[in-house]
Parts: C-alpha cells; sequence; structure tokens
C-alpha cells in the first residue's frame, strides 16, 4: 500500500519535473530569440527608419521603401487570397460537405499548406517573372497571396463546420434560401475564427523571405510600381544582416523587431478577438 | 382511414412513405391534422414521429439519399410537388427544433431575420412585431430591456421561448414543434406548454414528445406511431382513456417504449 502511493509519487514528480524542463528548454531558446532581436532592435530604433529609404553603406538611412513594399504586397496578397479562401472554404463547409470530392480537395489543399515557401517562389518565378521579363510587386504578391490562401481556405472551413447543423436547420426553417442562411447566420457565427484565421495567415506571410527573392527581388529606392522589383523588410533583413557594414546590420536588427512586433500583435489581436467571443 | 371529426383540414397526409437511403422510415402514413389544433405525435425513439415532422415542412429535403413518396396536402396542395418552392413552403410552415438554437446576433435580429426574409418593413412597424411575437412567446417581459443584447446570453428556456417567438413573428400557419422540451427543465417546460395552449387558437400546431403526459396535457388529438406506422389517431382524449388499439394501450400505459 505505502509502497503504491510511493511509487506514485516518485511518477508523478519525475513526469512534472520533465515537463516543466522541458517547457523550460523550448522557452528557453524562445526567450533568448526575443531578446536578442530586442536588445539589437531597440538599439538601433531610430525615427528616420520610417522617413528614409534604404540608404548606401555608410550613409544614414531608413527602411521607409520596405515597409512600404512590404505593406503594399501583403495588402494586395489579401485581396486576392481572402476571398478566394474564404469561398472555396464556404464551398467545402456549406455545399460539398461529406462528399469524396470535398475530401480530395482537403488533402490538396494541405499539401499546398505545408509546401515549402520557396516552391511557391520558384512558381510564380516561372509562369510571373519569366514572362513578364522582370522581378515585380505583383509577382511578389502573387506568392504572398498563394502561401496566405489555403490558411484562410482551412481556418474558414474548420470554423463553418464548427457551425452546428441545427442553426442551419433553424434558419432554413424560418424560409431562408440557402445562400441567405450562409451569409447571414453561418458566416455571423464564424466570423471571429474566419477573422483570427485571416490575422494568422498575414502573420504568417509577413515574416516570408524565400519567395520574394525570386519575385519582388529588392528595390534601393522608393518605388510604388507594381510592375517593378519593390523593396520589402524580409528581404531588406536578409540582404543587410549577411553585408559586412555595421550600419546595415543595424538597419537589418531594426527591421526585424518591427517586424517582430507586428507579427505580435496580430498574434495579440487575434488572441483578444478570440478571447472577447467567448464573453459575448 | 383515421379521421378527425368535422374539423377542417389543414395538412391532409396520403399514403407518405419516407425513405433513409434504403431504410424504410414511414409506412404508408394517413392522417388528417386540423386546422387551429394541437396535434401531438407520440411513439418510442426511432418510430418516425421526428421524421413525420421533417416532411411536413420538406426539411429531409436538404439530405440527399432522404425522400418522400405519396401525398401531403397543405391546404390541398401537394408540398412534395418537386416545383414546390420549399423557402416559401417554409417560411409557412414554421419549425422549433429539440436544442434551442438562437442565431448569433441580437434577441431583435433573430426575430427580426425571419421577418425580413418575406417583409419589408419599417423600422416602427418591425419594432412593433418583434414585441408582438416576443409577447406572444411570453417572453417579452424578461427581455424588453435588452432586445439589443445576444440571443446567446439568455438561459435554455428564454432561448427556446425566442425560437417560439421567431417562428410566430414570420406569421406561419403551421408551427412543428420537434420535441421542444426535451432540453428544458420542469419549470421551462411548463411554461412551453402554457404557451403551446395560448396559442393553438391561432397556429395549427404539430408537437413531437416523448412525453406522453405533456401530450395529453397539450393536444387535441394525438398520433401514436411505432415502427413507422401510424397505429392510431384520434382525439387525445379518447386515445388516452380508450384506446381503440392494444399496442396504443401497453405504450400509454407503460408496458413498452
Amino acid at each position: 500500500m505505502t509502497d503504491l502511493r510511493f511509487r506514485r509519487r516518485f511518477w508523478n514528480a519525475f513526469n512534472l519535473t520533465m515537463a516543466v524542463l522541458a517547457t523550460g528548454f523550448g522557452l528557453f531558446w524562445l526567450l533568448w530569440i526575443l531578446w536578442t532581436t530586442l536588445d539589437a532592435g531597440f538599439a538601433a530604433l531610430d525615427l528616420r527608419l520610417f522617413t528614409q529609404d534604404t540608404p548606401a553603406p555608410g550613409s544614414v538611412g531608413g527602411l521607409r521603401n520596405a515597409f512600404a513594399g512590404s505593406l503594399i504586397m501583403i495588402g494586395i496578397a489579401v485581396l486576392l487570397g481572402t476571398p478566394v479562401g474564404i469561398l472555396a472554404g464556404t464551398y467545402l463547409a456549406e455545399f460539398a460537405h461529406g462528399t469524396r470530392r470535398a475530401e480530395v480537395i482537403r488533402f490538396f489543399n494541405d499539401i499546398l499548406l505545408s509546401a515549402p515557401s520557396i516552391v511557391i517562389g520558384l512558381f510564380v518565378y516561372t509562369v510571373l517573372v519569366v514572362p513578364m521579363g522582370n522581378f515585380s510587386a505583383w509577382a511578389g504578391a502573387m506568392s504572398l497571396a498563394i502561401l496566405l490562401l489555403p490558411v484562410v481556405l482551412r481556418t474558414t472551413d474548420e470554423m463553418l463546420r464548427l457551425v452546428p447543423g441545427t442553426m442551419r436547420e433553424a434558419a432554413l426553417a424560418l424560409g431562408a434560401p440557402y445562400w441567405k442562411m450562409i451569409f447571414q447566420v453561418t458566416y455571423r457565427a464564424a466570423s471571429f475564427g474566419i477573422l483570427t484565421g485571416v490575422l494568422l495567415a498575414i502573420a504568417r506571410i509577413s515574416g516570408e523571405t524565400a519567395p520574394l527573392l525570386f519575385t519582388a527581388l529588392n528595390n534601393q529606392f522608393w518605388s510604388t510600381n507594381l510592375d517593378q522589383p519593390i523593396a520589402n523588410v524580409p528581404v531588406v533583413i536578409f540582404q543587410f544582416a549577411m553585408s559586412p557594414y555595421a550600419d546595415w546590420q543595424r538597419l537589418a536588427w531594426a527591421g526585424a523587431l518591427i517586424a517582430a512586433l507586428a507579427v505580435l500583435a496580430l498574434s495579440i489581436t487575434s488572441r483578444l478577438i478570440i478571447k472577447g467571443r467567448s464573453f459575448r | 382511414m383515421l379521421e378527425s371529426q368535422s374539423e377542417k383540414t389543414k395538412i391532409a397526409v396520403r399514403h407518405l412513405d419516407f425513405f433513409y437511403g434504403a431504410d424504410q422510415a414511414l409506412k404508408d402514413i394517413n392522417m388528417d391534422i386540423p386546422e387551429r389544433r394541437v396535434t401531438a405525435f407520440i411513439g418510442p425513439s426511432g418510430c418516425g414521429k421526428s421524421t413525420a415532422l421533417r416532411v411536413f415542412n420538406r426539411m429531409y429535403s436538404l439530405y440527399p439519399g432522404q425522400r418522400a413518396t405519396g401525398e401531403v396536402l397543405l391546404d390541398e396542395e401537394n408540398i412534395l410537388n418537386p416545383r414546390m418552392d420549399v423557402n416559401r413552403l417554409r417560411a409557412r410552415v414554421g419549425m422549433v427544433f429539440q436544442k434551442p438554437t438562437p442565431f448569433p446576433m441580437s434577441i431583435y435580429d433573430n426575430i427580426a431575420f425571419g421577418v425580413r426574409l418575406y417583409e419589408r418593413l419599417r423600422k416602427a412597424q418591425m419594432d412593433e412585431r418583434v414585441e408582438q411575437a416576443l409577447r406572444q412567446a411570453a417572453l417579452w417581459g424578461e427581455v424588453k430591456d435588452k432586445l439589443k443584447t445576444s440571443g446567446l446570453g439568455l438561459s435554455g428556456g428564454q432561448q427556446q421561448r425566442l425560437c417560439i417567438a421567431r417562428a410566430v413573428a414570420v406569421k406561419p400557419e403551421v408551427i412543428l414543434l420537434d420535441e421542444p422540451t426535451s432540453a428544458l427543465d420542469p419549470i421551462a417546460t411548463l411554461k412551453i406548454e402554457e404557451l403551446v395552449s395560448e396559442l393553438r387558437d391561432q397556429f395549427t400546431i404539430v408537437i413531437v414528445t416523448h412525453n406522453m403526459q405533456q401530450a395529453a396535457r397539450v393536444s387535441d388529438y394525438t398520433a401514436f406511431m411505432y415502427l413507422g406506422e401510424m397505429v392510431e389517431f384520434g382525439q387525445t382524449n379518447q386515445l388516452f382513456t380508450n384506446p381503440g388499439k392494444k399496442q396504443t394501450e401497453d405504450y400509454i400505459t407503460g408496458r413498452y417504449g
């Protein structure tokens, strides 16, 4: 009896310790990464980041063109990818529910979801950059849209499938046409989940570097021309961090800090949205 | 044929068969559901009473593989006709489900949703309609100060009355109640039953229930179903006090079910 109790206590203490250690191990690296970024990033923080464009080595400058380029491409990617993702997710959850076709589409979407982003970049390079003859903001936005699409599709599908079938029947039982039921009832029930999915998808694409290297490339100057190469935060960080110039490296840290904070803000926003939902 | 004496028939069911794929769930059902009366369907689980209800508003036609044959005449119009506009039909034949299903919107919008589908009302008229529906569902007093708050914040019993108000608001001719109290406590159940008695003057009500006492309390006519067949259909007090079939008697005296 006492032997059993002792053993249970021992294993409980042992497992708890291991679990805490494993968590600590994971957190250690995360905090170290965050700390390094914060430390080096804050040191490089400067208002000129937002008022001046990327400089030549040795002269002062900021990242204005890179921020603008990233915002433009992410914006276009969201405008292109979100409607397609939401409509496709709606098709799977509301129209093809339970069919073999839906399973097949879901399977391919999952492949797209886990495809390495560099593959997407190469694809867009082949179908857009090569025929157009030059790198462009369009191509960058397109590759980001392709990365965003499966995330939005999947969350829309899942969130809609969480809406109980009885709610659909209740709306239809009042005489609502199918499309009105979807737009006014199930979308509303799933809206917070879908919005969260979009925010997380934006967070995901905002750090992507590999696909932009093949598509948007980079631009040393201010540009809003979508047919031309455009500066963007990830590629600038990549290029500047690899450079031998100390001031470029400082700018890379500053860019990394801003990018990390932006993603953090998106994650916190989506958390708050989910939390707000449970209090409704 | 099982008939109800000298009442105006609202729904006439003729040789209704129903299939879930290859399984037959209803076998040659014939009955006349009288207008502005409460008709209860009783019977053990799986006997087809909910299935019958879901035929009356064509809810089954959402699901491929489910089909009905025969005739169901609503005011002499066959609703099983493939050309029937099911949305219009459902606006005429409302339904309240076993579990309360408030929409994720305000109490006001929950009720206005159905009304807006087929009517264009000015704000004042809509306000009036919402109030009227909530009063009919005996919910007005409890929610009149929080119409703009979410319908999901109400208690289970209140949510179910909200669903009844929502069904009533579109001014249907028939209201189908599919075990509306099975998820509710006794007090909330009592309120719903009182409500059914209040609404019987204005609507044709068909209620499916597991609870025989409930059928005896609220209904004018009762249909007893067993294994997909309509065993007996008649006036409630007669069916409960003097059942015509041995099977009915066995069921209502609790010998099986």
